[in-house]
């Protein structure tokens, strides 16, 4: 798939890169033993280390550690066994201690891949420049009042992990295909929550246009964007503006900007020009981090299927389609759903169910698959009664609607309602009888060689029998009597 | 190495130090007479030598994922100058 901004004197292409910004999953803070539960009041989950105290010492959590290099074997990326954390400095109200500890030149992880699914079903590969951990800061509110900024501590200091990738994205899908599968990832390693919305996981975008086959030109850095879509959205409005300004004769600067949600538009965050010079150095409160093979190996051997080797499995065990197998993984309970189902069953039935019926629903009614009201069992039992005859895949999805509505077995409902198919000849028969009865002259005409309209018989015999006949059997009775 | 006045400003600057004009000769001689004494120690041939980030035999410690700490949003904010409803106030940082 390519994707060219037409000019007036030719053709751009768009590069772009992603620094993602993801919150660890851990109890305690990176430094301190304050807990990084969301909600509490302001203040309350905040150590001397987090609010920057004098004389206060760093030190480090095992968990952090542990969740970062977890995250790097999930994205196949080289694990550095020493690592340095460093300061960032720069001010800011939320951020106490003057500066932020983070890692610069020797990071956690190294260069690693994501494989990215398409939604024509094909793949690309991106790469991962690096990994690394670092302090969050804290929160500032500037709405509270007309001429203070508030200040609330409790963030500063949970762990974060930079996420930092090459270039090598050209499209705003191959970005939004990055971000999804990227959250994807962490979410079945259980690093990071992966909730954008909340700002568990947030995204600077960096932008840049060129003529095909040059090389790199100035980017752009879009701070902060907090969905896919807005990922999307500012990627296109600003490849846009880098080609009108060159294309009227003008430069880029390099610097910051944000995206407008609202305008649809992103725009200069006027800084200060010496504003990014952070000056790091290592930190002298902390040593390097070390750590042996066996340590890697230890989570090495925990690590849970990730969706690119399930989505494998869904194909060859089966013979999903990738474009269904790619939906299934895309969250680990639709997979484990899917599996559930599938279980001694016809693995394409049910994904179809799975995909289009199910999915379907929840998405009408704002629910996620952890509050399906139709569980995997029923589903699975459903798909049953079609296999032994007892619903046509019209009655069964009729059946379907009733239990996303009820939450009801398929065995009740079928019991219940009489929502039997009708398989017994006779019955069909006499059905087929009657409305070959009341229709003499499309009868002639059929016979006459106008085979269509023994469409339109069926559909006669199944509104007598409310639906509940086999549409095959019906076909079968109604030529056997019309043709001979 | 000497540094001048552009270069001190700056640097008073990212410190968010307010140094007047008529200062910046002075501090540049004492700075760059700083750097100039610390440069001797260019002169060493540390060729294949692993930087030392410590003068211990130590490694880093690692601590449990336990929370030990907060639940003092009183202690916290003690100094506070100005401290609403449990917030830090500053004056405001954006327009």
């Amino acid at each position: 798939m390519s994707y060219v901004i037409q000019g007036e004197t030719g053709d751009w292409e768009v590069v772009i890169g992603l620094e993602v910004h993801a919150q660890v999953i851990s109890e305690a803070k990176l430094f301190s033993g304050a807990s990084t539960k969301f909600g509490a009041e302001p203040n309350d989950q905040v150590s001397f280390v987090d609010a920057g105290f004098p004389g206060m010492l760093p030190v480090i959590n095992e968990k952090a550690v542990e969740q970062a290099v977890r995250t790097g074997l999930g994205l196949k990326a080289q694990i550095n066994h020493r690592s340095v954390f460093a300061r960032k400095n720069y001010f800011y109200a939320d951020l106490p201690q003057g500066y932020q500890i983070s890692q610069y030149e020797l990071p956690i992880v190294g260069h690693g891949t994501i494989i990215l699914d398409m939604p024509d079903g094909s793949t690309r590969e991106v790469g991962i420049e690096r990994l690394h951990l670092e302090q969050d800061a804290g929160k500032s509110m500037h709405d509270q009042h007309p001429a203070k900024t508030f200040v609330d501590l409790n963030r500063s200091g949970v762990a974060l992990m930079e996420i930092v990738s090459k270039p090598d994205m050209r499209t705003p899908e191959e970005a939004g295909a990055y971000l999804r599968k990227l959250r994807a990832i962490l979410r079945y390693l259980g690093t990071c929550d992966g909730n954008m919305e909340e700002g568990s996981m947030r995204c600077d975008v960096n932008v840049s246009v060129r003529r095909p086959d040059e090389g790199f030109r100035t980017r752009c850095e879009i701070k902060n964007v907090n969905s896919v879509r807005f990922v999307m959205q500012a990627i296109e409005y600003e490849a846009k503006r880098h080609v009108e300004v060159y294309e009227s004769g003008g430069k880029i600067e390099q610097e910051t900007r944000l995206f407008d949600p609202s305008k649809g538009e992103t725009r200069s965050l006027r800084t200060k020009e010496n504003a990014h010079d952070y000056r790091y150095f290592p930190d002298p409160d902390l040593l390097p981090l070390e750590f042996d093979d066996a340590f890697v190996d230890g989570i090495r051997a925990t690590l849970p299927e990730l969706p690119d080797e399930k989505k494998q499995r869904f194909i060859s065990d089966y013979g999903l389609s990738p474009y269904d197998a790619t939906v299934l993984v895309f969250d680990k309970e639709s997979a484990a759903y899917f599996e559930q189902v599938a279980e001694g069953r016809d693995g394409k039935a049910a994904a179809n169910w799975v995909t289009t019926n199910l999915f379907g629903a929840l998405n009408k009614l704002g629910k996620d698959i952890g509050e399906s009201p139709v569980s995997a069992k029923q589903l699975g039992q459903l798909i049953d009664l079609i296999s032994d005859g007892t619903l046509s895949g019209r009655l069964a999805k009729e059946v379907f609607e009733i239990m996303i509505e009820t939450g009801d077995d398929p065995a009740k409902i079928v019991d219940e309602r009489g929502m039997k198919q009708v398989t017994d000849t006779g019955a069909i028969e006499k059905a087929v009888d009657e409305v070959i009865a009341a229709n003499p002259d499309k009868v002639a005409e059929v016979q006459g060689g106008k085979e269509k309209l023994l469409g339109w018989f069926t559909g006669q015999v199944m509104k007598a029998t409310q639906g509940k006949a086999n549409p095959q059997a019906v076909n079968d009775v109604l030529k056997k009597k019309i043709l001979g | 190495m000497s540094l001048d006045n552009t270069t001190v400003r700056n640097i008073a600057f990212l410190a968010r130090i307010d140094v007047p004009e008529a200062e910046l000769p002075g501090l540049a001689d004492e700075l760059s007479a700083i750097l100039g004494f610390v440069e001797q120690l260019g002169e060493v041939d540390t060729k294949g030598v692993e930087p030392m980030t410590s003068v211990t035999e130590m490694a880093l410690r690692w601590r449990e994922d336990a929370i030990t700490d907060g639940g003092q949003q009183d202690k916290v904010l003690a100094n506070a100058p100005d401290a609403v409803e449990g917030y830090f106030t500053v004056p405001k940082v954006v327009e």
